[in-house]
C-alpha cells in the first residue's frame, strides 16, 4: 500500500515540474497533495491528513489555478527549456538526492522497520495541547501563526490592491 | 652676569622673524623695514654691552686672577638626554671669540639691515615684492648665526650650523622666480649639506669617545699648556681626553680616532667657509641680493668654518696632523680663488674669490697657529683678520651693491669711469681696497701682517706662498677698482639717467665701515682673544721685518694694477695672449663646476639614481599597484555572479548548503 | 519529492510553475517531519504539530507570493521570472 502511494506521489511530482502546461502542474501538485494525505493517514495522523486536504489542497490549489487564470491566456504554454538551466537543475537535484539520501540511510538504520505501536490521538488531548500555556503546549505558536496570518492578509490585500 | 641678557639678544631675532615673517604682508614695507632694524639695533646695542662687560668688567667669572680670560657659560639648559651623561644642552657662553663674534655680527647685520631700506627699491623708491619676507629672513639668519657663535656644546653649535644653511638658503633663493637663483640657492644648501654630513659623523666620533659635547670640557687645559695632558688621571674631564694619546688611541686606517673626527669637523666647516673643493657654492650664491651677499658671504656665515676649528682649536693642537691638512688645504684654495678672481668681470664674482681667498688665509693662519711659537700667534690673527675682514668685505659687498643699484647690472664693463658721478661709494670703496691689500694704516695691514708672521714661523714655503697670494690680492682689487672707477666713462652716463649716489640709508653704512677699516688695526687685539686666554701684546712682539716686506709686496700687487688697469691700453690684451691657457682655465675658474656637473649627472644620477628611480617606480610602485590591481580583476570576475537572476542566486545557495552538509557528513564519519 | 522541487525551482520559467515546486517542497519537509516523529518518538507528538504549524503558513505564505505575482504582472505584463533581473551590479 505504501509503495503505491510513495510511487504515485513521485511521479505526480516528477510529471509538476516538467510538464509545459501550467494548469497540468497545478492539477499534478493537487494529486501530490493527496497522496500526501494518504499517508499522514496511514501513520494514524488523521487531524494532519485531514487538515492537509482542507487547507493545501482545497485552499491553495485553488488559489493557484486563480492566479493561473488571471495572469496567463489560456492555451499559453512555456517555451523548450534551454539545456544549460535543464543541466543545471539536474546537477542540483541529483547533488542533493545523493547527498541527503546518503546523510539519511547512512545514520538511520531502521530503513524498513516496521511501525511501533502508537496510540490513537484523542482529540480533545490534541486541543488542550495546542492551546495550553504549559511546558510542552503550544498556545505561543498558535498566537504567533495567527498574528502571521493577520500579516498575510494586510500584506497580500496591500501589495495587490488596484492603482 | 644677568642672564636676561643674552637671552633677549637671541631671543629678540626670532621674535622678529616671526612677526615679520607672520604679519609682514599686512604692514607696510616701511614699517617692516623699520621693524626689522630696530629689532637689531636693540640686540646690536644688548651685545656691545655684554662684550664690553665680558673684557672690561674685570669681574671675576670673567678674568681670573693671572688676568686670563675664561670661558663663561651664562646658561645651560639641558633639552634632550640622549643617556646619562650625554645629553644636548642649549646654553650660552660667553668668552673671547665669542664674544667678539657678538660684536661683529650685529654690527654687520645692523649696517645690512639700514643699507637694505634704501637698497631693495628702485629708481623711484617703490620697494621691491618681498620687502617684509626679506627681513623675516635676515632677523632669522641673524638668530641662527648669534646662537652658533654662542653654543656651549657642538651639539648645539650643529642645530644652528644647519639653521644658518637654511637662512642661506631662503635668502639667496630670494629671487624665487629667477631659475638662475634658486638652482643657486640649490646649490649652496646641497654642498654644505654634503660638508654637515662629515661633521656630524665627527661630532658622533667625538662624543662617543668622550661621552659629551660640551665644548668646555673638551678643551679645558691645563693653566700650563699641553704637556701635561698625558699625566693626567682618567677621573677628571681632561683625563677622559687621555683615551686620544697617540698611545693608546684606537686607530682606523692609519689615523687616530681623533684625527678622523677633527677632520671631519673641518670637512663641515670647509663646506660652510668655501674651501676647496666645496667652493662651488659661493660664487653662485652671488645671486642673491648684494645685502645678503654683504651679510653671508662675506662677514658671518662663512666666517663659520673658521670660528669652529678656532672653538676647536685645543683639540687640534692634540693632534697637529689634522692642522697641517687645515693649512694645506688652506693655501691651495687661497691661491687658486686669488688667480681665478684675476679674471672676472662680474663685481660680486671677484668679491666672492676675494672671500674665499681671505677665509683660506684665516684658515691657514689656524694652522700654523703652535702654541711654542709666539704662544699661538696664528689663533690670534686669524681671528683678527676675521674681525677686520667682516668689516671691510662688508663695505666692499655694500659698495658694490651701491655701484650695481646705480648702474643696473653686475657687468663691470658697464661702469667705468664712475668716480665723478659718485663720491661716497668711490673713497668708501677706495678705503676698502686700501684695506684689504693690507696697507698700512688700514685695518687689514695689521691683521694680514699678523698672519704672515705666524707663517714665517711655521715654514718658509708657507709664507712665500701666503705672501704671493696677498700680491694677488693687492692686484685684483686694484684691478677692479680701476675698471669701475677710472677708464673714460660710458656715453650713457650722461643724460637724464645719471648715476648718483646713492640715499643716506645705503651711503650711512658704508661711512661707518670704511670708519671702523680705518681705525680697527690699532685695537689691541691679542689683550682681548687669544686661545687660552692668556692676553698677549702684539705690538710688543711686531716683526717689522716682516711688516715691510709684506708691505713692498701690496705696493708691487697694486703698481702692476695701476700700470695694466689705470687707463685703458693694450696689456692685458698682450698678457692674455701670452699665457692663452691659464687666462681661459683661470676665467672659467678651472672648470670645477663641471667637473661636479659630470660627476653628479653621469656618476652619480647615472649609476644611482637612475636604477633606485627605476625600481622605485616598477617594483614599488608595481607591488602596491598590482594590489589594486588584482582586487580588481578579482571583483570583474566575481560581479557576473550577481546576475539578478533569481534562479541562480537559489541555485548557489543550495550548492552551498549541499557543500557544508557533505562536510558535515565526512567530519562525523 | 524535495528533488523534484528542486529541478522545478531551477528548471522553470513561469513564476507560478515556481511556486508549484515551492509547495512540493514544502510538503515533502513536512512528510519527513512526520515520519520522524512516528518512527522514532512514537509517544510525543512535537512533530505532528510542527507540521501542523507549517501547513498554515505554507498557506500564508503562498497566498502572499500570488499576490506578488499578479502585482509583478500588472508591472511587466508576463510572469517569465527570468525578465526580474533589474537588481544586478
Amino acid at each position: 500500500m505504501y509503495f503505491i502511494v510513495a510511487l504515485s506521489m513521485i511521479v505526480f511530482s516528477a510529471m509538476a515540474v516538467t510538464t509545459r502546461k501550467i494548469l497540468r502542474a497545478a492539477t499534478y501538485l493537487l494529486f501530490t497533495l493527496f497522496a500526501g494525505a494518504v499517508v499522514y493517514f496511514m501513520l494514524d495522523y488523521e487531524f494532519l491528513g485531514a487538515v492537509q486536504i482542507a487547507v493545501y489542497a482545497g485552499g491553495i490549489v485553488v488559489l493557484f489555478v486563480f492566479a493561473i487564470l488571471l495572469t496567463s491566456r489560456p492555451g499559453d504554454n512555456s517555451e523548450r527549456l534551454t539545456s544549460k538551466s535543464r543541466v543545471l537543475g539536474a546537477v542540483a537535484a541529483i547533488a542533493t538526492l545523493v547527498i541527503t539520501g546518503y546523510a539519511l540511510i547512512s545514520r538511520v538504520s531502521v530503513a524498513l522497520a516496521p511501525k511501533p505501536e502508537m496510540q490513537a490521538l484523542d482529540m480533545q488531548q490534541l486541543g488542550s495541547t495546542l492551546m495550553g500555556t504549559g511546558d510542552g503546549q503550544y498556545l505561543l505558536p498558535f498566537e504567533a501563526v495567527s498574528v502571521l496570518l493577520l500579516a498575510c492578509i494586510i500584506g497580500g490585500v496591500v501589495v495587490a490592491r488596484k492603482r | 652676569m644677568d642672564i636676561t641678557l643674552p637671552i633677549l639678544i637671541l631671543t629678540i631675532p626670532l621674535f622678529m622673524f616671526f612677526l615679520l615673517g607672520l604679519l609682514g604682508m599686512k604692514m607696510s614695507h616701511k614699517l617692516a623695514g623699520t621693524l626689522g632694524c630696530l629689532g637689531m639695533g636693540t640686540v646690536l646695542v644688548l651685545s656691545y654691552y655684554t662684550a664690553y662687560a665680558y673684557f672690561f668688567s674685570g669681574a671675576p667669572e670673567f678674568v681670573n686672577a693671572a688676568g686670563e680670560r675664561l670661558q663663561y657659560i651664562v646658561f645651560d639648559q639641558s633639552w634632550l638626554t640622549l643617556y646619562n651623561p650625554l645629553e644636548i644642552r642649549l646654553g650660552f657662553l660667553l668668552d673671547p671669540i665669542s664674544a667678539m663674534m657678538l660684536i661683529v655680527i650685529p654690527t654687520i647685520s645692523f649696517m645690512v639691515h639700514l643699507y637694505s631700506m634704501g637698497y631693495m627699491r628702485d629708481h623711484h623708491g617703490v620697494f621691491e615684492h618681498g620687502f617684509q619676507r626679506f627681513y623675516a629672513f635676515l632677523s632669522l639668519f641673524s638668530f641662527s648665526m648669534l646662537g652658533l657663535v654662542v653654543a656651549t656644546n657642538i651639539f648645539q653649535m650643529y642645530i644652528f650650523w644647519e639653521l644658518v644653511g637654511a637662512s642661506s638658503y631662503l635668502l639667496i633663493g630670494f629671487y624665487y622666480t629667477r631659475p638662475s637663483a634658486v638652482s643657486a640657492s640649490k646649490k649652496a644648501f646641497i654642498v654644505t649639506r654634503f660638508a654637515d654630513l662629515g661633521f656630524l659623523i665627527g661630532i658622533l666620533i667625538l662624543s662617543f669617545y668622550t661621552e659629551t659635547f660640551n665644548f668646555i670640557e673638551f678643551t679645558s687645559v691645563p693653566v700650563d699648556g699641553l704637556a701635561n695632558v698625558s699625566q693626567v688621571d682618567l677621573g677628571t674631564a681632561e683625563g677622559v681626553r687621555n683615551i686620544f694619546s697617540t698611545s693608546a688611541a684606537p686607530l682606523f686606517m692609519g689615523g687616530s680616532v681623533l684625527t678622523w673626527a677633527l677632520v671631519l669637523i673641518f670637512m663641515g666647516g670647509m663646506g660652510k667657509s668655501a674651501m676647496l673643493p666645496l667652493h662651488i657654492w659661493l660664487p653662485d650664491a652671488m645671486e642673491g641680493p648684494t645685502p645678503v651677499s654683504a651679510l653671508i658671504h662675506a662677514a658671518t656665515m662663512v666666517v663659520a668654518g673658521v670660528y669652529l676649528v678656532a672653538r676647536l682649536f685645543p683639540l687640534y693642537l692634540m693632534e697637529t696632523t689634522s692642522l697641517e691638512i687645515i693649512t694645506v688645504v688652506g693655501a691651495i684654495t687661497a691661491l687658486y680663488a686669488a688667480i681665478v678672481a684675476c679674471t672676472q668681470i662680474d663685481i660680486k664674482r671677484v668679491l666672492a674669490f676675494s672671500t674665499i681667498s681671505q677665509i683660506a688665509f684665516m684658515m691657514v693662519s689656524l694652522g700654523v697657529a703652535r702654541p711654542e711659537f709666539h704662544e699661538g700667534l696664528g689663533y690670534m690673527a686669524s681671528m683678527f683678520h676675521l674681525f677686520t675682514h667682516a668689516m671691510f668685505k662688508a663695505l666692499l659687498f655694500l659698495g658694490a651693491g651701491a655701484l650695481i643699484h646705480a648702474i643696473g647690472s653686475n657687468d663691470y664693463t658697464e661702469m667705468h669711469g664712475l668716480r665723478k658721478y659718485m663720491p661716497v661709494t668711490h673713497w668708501t670703496f677706495l678705503i676698502g681696497c686700501l684695506a684689504i691689500a693690507g696697507i698700512i694704516p688700514f685695518s687689514g695691514f695689521f691683521s694680514k701682517d699678523e698672519i704672515l708672521s705666524s707663517c714665517l714661523g711655521y715654514s718658509w714655503v708657507a709664507y712665500l706662498w701666503m705672501s704671493f697670494v696677498a700680491f694677488l690680492t693687492a692686484f685684483y682689487m686694484f684691478r677692479l677698482y680701476y675698471l669701475i672707477f677710472w677708464w673714460k666713462e660710458h656715453k650713457t652716463h650722461e643724460g637724464h639717467h645719471a648715476p648718483h649716489d646713492q640715499p643716506w640709508t645705503m651711503t650711512l653704512p658704508l661711512v661707518i665701515l670704511a670708519a671702523i677699516s680705518c681705525v680697527a688695526g690699532f685695537i689691541p687685539f691679542g689683550n682681548f682673544v687669544s686661545w687660552n686666554g692668556h692676553p698677549y701684546d702684539f705690538m710688543a712682539h711686531f716683526d717689522w721685518n716682516v711688516a715691510t716686506i709684506s708691505l713692498i709686496v701690496a705696493i708691487l700687487g697694486i703698481g702692476l694694477a695701476t700700470v695694466m688697469y689705470r687707463k685703458e691700453n693694450s696689456l692685458p690684451e698682450k698678457f692674455r695672449k701670452a699665457v692663452p691657457a691659464l687666462w681661459t682655465w683661470s676665467y672659467h675658474r678651472f672648470y670645477w663646476d663641471e667637473l661636479y656637473q659630470f660627476i653628479t649627472h653621469k656618476i652619480i644620477f647615472g649609476s644611482i639614481c637612475r636604477p633606485l628611480a627605476w625600481f622605485d617606480r616598477h617594483i614599488i610602485d608595481g607591488t602596491m599597484d598590482s594590489f589594486a590591481t588584482v582586487t580588481n580583476k578579482a571583483s570583474d570576475a566575481i560581479k557576473p555572479l550577481q546576475s539578478g537572476q533569481i534562479q541562480m542566486y537559489v541555485w548557489y545557495y543550495l550548492i552551498g548548503a549541499l557543500a557544508l552538509g557533505t562536510i558535515t557528513v565526512i567530519c562525523l564519519i | 519529492m524535495f528533488c523534484c522541487g528542486v529541478y522545478g525551482f531551477i528548471t522553470r520559467k513561469n513564476m507560478i510553475a515556481m511556486l508549484v515546486s515551492l509547495e512540493l517542497m514544502l510538503n515533502a519537509v513536512d512528510i519527513n517531519f512526520v515520519v520522524f516523529n512516528r518512527f522514532l518518538y512514537p509517544e510525543q507528538t512535537e512533530g505532528m504539530f510542527f507540521t501542523l504549524f507549517a501547513i498554515a503558513i505554507a498557506a500564508a505564505e503562498t497566498a502572499l507570493a500570488i499576490a506578488i505575482i499578479i502585482n509583478i504582472f500588472r508591472a511587466v505584463r508576463n510572469i517569465d521570472v527570468r525578465s526580474l533581473n533589474e537588481m544586478k551590479f
